[in-house]
């Protein structure tokens, strides 16, 4: 029995040390890859903020991503406030602090971009900011981004990531899936070219609506994309569903997305492709 | 019943049947919009049309039984028909998945709108359905796409697309047939985001408190005829020969209306009318 007691303190004494040395390490310099599961030094992120092993790139600001990804943005539709359609009790508190966190007035950011001499309409969703959910005010800035877009003979390039409607407005969030579904139309309908760029979520709502209208959709490595979210088809069928049954790989797989492309290849790629893409019906492109 | 028509703004026509009724708590239209008696939609079809053929097949690779597509004629005019069925027999309801329809029916029932389109036949779309299959076989085959397709294709449909629904209107599911020039609810249906199930679940961390939630979700046919989401609400008697009468009294003249106006005016009316969200 001695033998036990000793090692049960020495266990004791161990476990003291290492909360002492947890204590001396600030939190976040190491990080788990949610994808692959690799302890990453958080400078090896880089200034993409992707994982080094599998390329996944992390849950970022919008504001962070204008950064690295155009060479100027004029913003637009800053000020849009949402009426609380429901009048939904302590909404105006979690979107006050939603607010501060990200420095936006709802979950996407959008204006005016440029990349080389490729002048477009650029959104880009927040994920922090109420996980990214549509509201009144994102599908509205989301549709004057489209309006602006058609007016100006502009394409447009979204990076979405959503947790999908905002449940806190109801119905009218999932009147914003028919909204900005009739701008894109639109904006198609003027021979106009829209890039969808989805990143790591993007479900429900958003995936169901302009998510998946792009003229052509690419993907960051191992972005989730789903439509009915993991637990809701457990729950319902109760089914297993395997790990990677909403992995970008295994939509790319299905036909979904055209194709996956690495953060610090975005930039180049969306110049390319808004090049590639700017001729019209019936003139040939040069 | 009495019905009662009553101009609103906008010219918009609603029909009004709940004189001398109990109001009725949002948990109680829940309850009676997914009641078991409720009419199938195989039943619908048969009352309303005097001939019906139905259409099968996405022309991909499948062909789903919960959305029921055909044609008909309607008041002498050919129409195209979509109606979402829940199911009566226990092997037609696990095939129909209860009323969730899989990514094939929404591409069955884009192909039918197509075709409506080329022939000029106004599209009726009857709604009822919990919300589309969330399984993972329907994750695969795109079920997200397939709904996105679906509102961004019907966004410019020249023909009109007049949706009822009788039951119960989930989310995306239920959008992507509601997404034309009208919709309407009959008495005991709900349209939401969610159920309210999932709402509290999401919200509330706690499922059992669903009547809670479907009291804020604002998802009965009063609620949402005042935020001006539906064109109006039809009675709905329990004997289901006179819900079709209504059904059929509701829909006669407004299709009537669609149909006269120019394909330009019906899709500026269309994309005004959400738009204002």
């Amino acid at each position: 029995m001695q033998l036990f007691d000793e090692l049960k303190t020495l266990g004791q004494k161990h476990i003291k040390a290492n909360k002492q040395a947890q204590q001396n390490l600030p939190s976040g310099v190491w990080l788990a890859c949610p994808k692959c599961q690799q302890s990453v030094y958080h400078k090896d992120l880089g200034r993409y903020f992707t994982c080094p092993n599998c390329d996944y790139g992390f849950r970022i600001a919008s504001r962070d991503r204008v950064e690295w990804l155009t060479d100027s943005f004029t913003e637009m539709d800053q000020d849009i406030e949402t009426a609380d359609p429901l009048d939904f009790p302590d909404y105006g508190k979690k979107i006050a602090a939603a607010k501060r966190k990200t420095d936006l007035n709802d979950s996407i950011l959008t204006g005016v971009a440029k990349i080389g001499s490729q002048e477009f309409c650029l959104g880009i969703m927040d994920p922090n900011f109420i996980m990214g959910s549509m509201g009144t005010v994102t599908g509205e800035k989301v549709t004057r981004l489209f309006e602006y877009a058609t007016e100006h003979q502009q394409a447009v390039v979204l990076f979405t990531a959503s947790g999908g409607a905002r449940m806190q407005e109801g119905i009218f969030s999932l009147m914003q899936m028919s909204k900005v579904s009739s701008a894109v139309k639109a904006h198609s309908q003027a021979g106009l070219f829209y890039l969808s760029v989805i990143t790591d979520p993007t479900t429900g709502g958003v995936t169901a609506s302009f998510a998946m209208q792009g003229d052509i959709i690419l993907s960051e490595p191992h972005a989730l994309i789903g439509f009915a979210g993991k637990r809701v088809i457990e729950q319902t069928m109760h089914q297993k569903i395997p790990e990677n049954l909403q992995d970008a790989d295994n939509i790319l797989q299905h036909g979904f997305i055209d194709a996956i492309v690495k953060r610090p290849d975005e930039k180049a790629t969306i110049e390319w492709l808004l090049e590639m893409n700017q001729g019209k019906a019936g003139e040939l492109s040069s | 019943m009495v019905v009662r028509n009553e101009p609103r703004k906008g010219g918009r026509i609603v029909i009004v049947s709940l004189f001398g009724k109990k109001q009725r708590t949002a948990g109680e239209i829940v309850a009676a919009a997914r009641d078991s008696q409720k009419i199938t939609g195989t039943e619908l079809i048969s009352e309303l049309f005097p001939d019906f053929m139905e259409m099968h097949g996405d022309r991909l690779n499948d062909d789903d039984p919960s959305i029921i597509g055909g044609l008909a004629h309607f008041a002498g005019q050919a129409v195209t028909v979509l109606v979402i069925d829940k199911g009566l027999s226990a092997k037609d309801r696990i095939a129909k998945h209860f009323g969730s329809p899989a990514p094939a029916a929404y591409r069955k029932s884009l192909r039918l709108i197509k075709q409506a389109e080329k022939f000029n036949r106004p599209v009726l779309a009857f709604v009822n359905t919990a919300g589309a299959y969330p399984a993972a076989s329907a994750e695969e085959q795109g079920q997200g796409e397939a709904i996105a397709r679906n509102l961004l294709e019907i966004a410019g449909v020249r023909v009109p697309i007049l949706t009822i629904i009788y039951g119960e209107g989930g989310s995306g599911g239920a959008l992507a047939l509601a997404c034309g020039d009208q919709v309407w609810m009959t008495e005991n249906s709900m349209y939401s985001v969610l159920s309210p199930e999932g709402f509290a679940s999401i919200l509330w961390k706690d499922a059992s408190k669903a009547a809670e939630a479907a009291e804020v979700m604002q998802l009965t046919p009063e609620a949402l005829l005042k935020a001006n989401v539906i064109e109006g609400i039809i009675p709905e008697p329990s004997a289901h020969k006179r819900f079709c009468r209504n059904l059929a009294q509701v829909i006669q003249p407004e299709l009537e209306k669609l149909t006269q106006l120019p394909a330009e005016e019906l899709l500026a009316q269309r994309h005004a009318r959400f738009r204002k969200f």
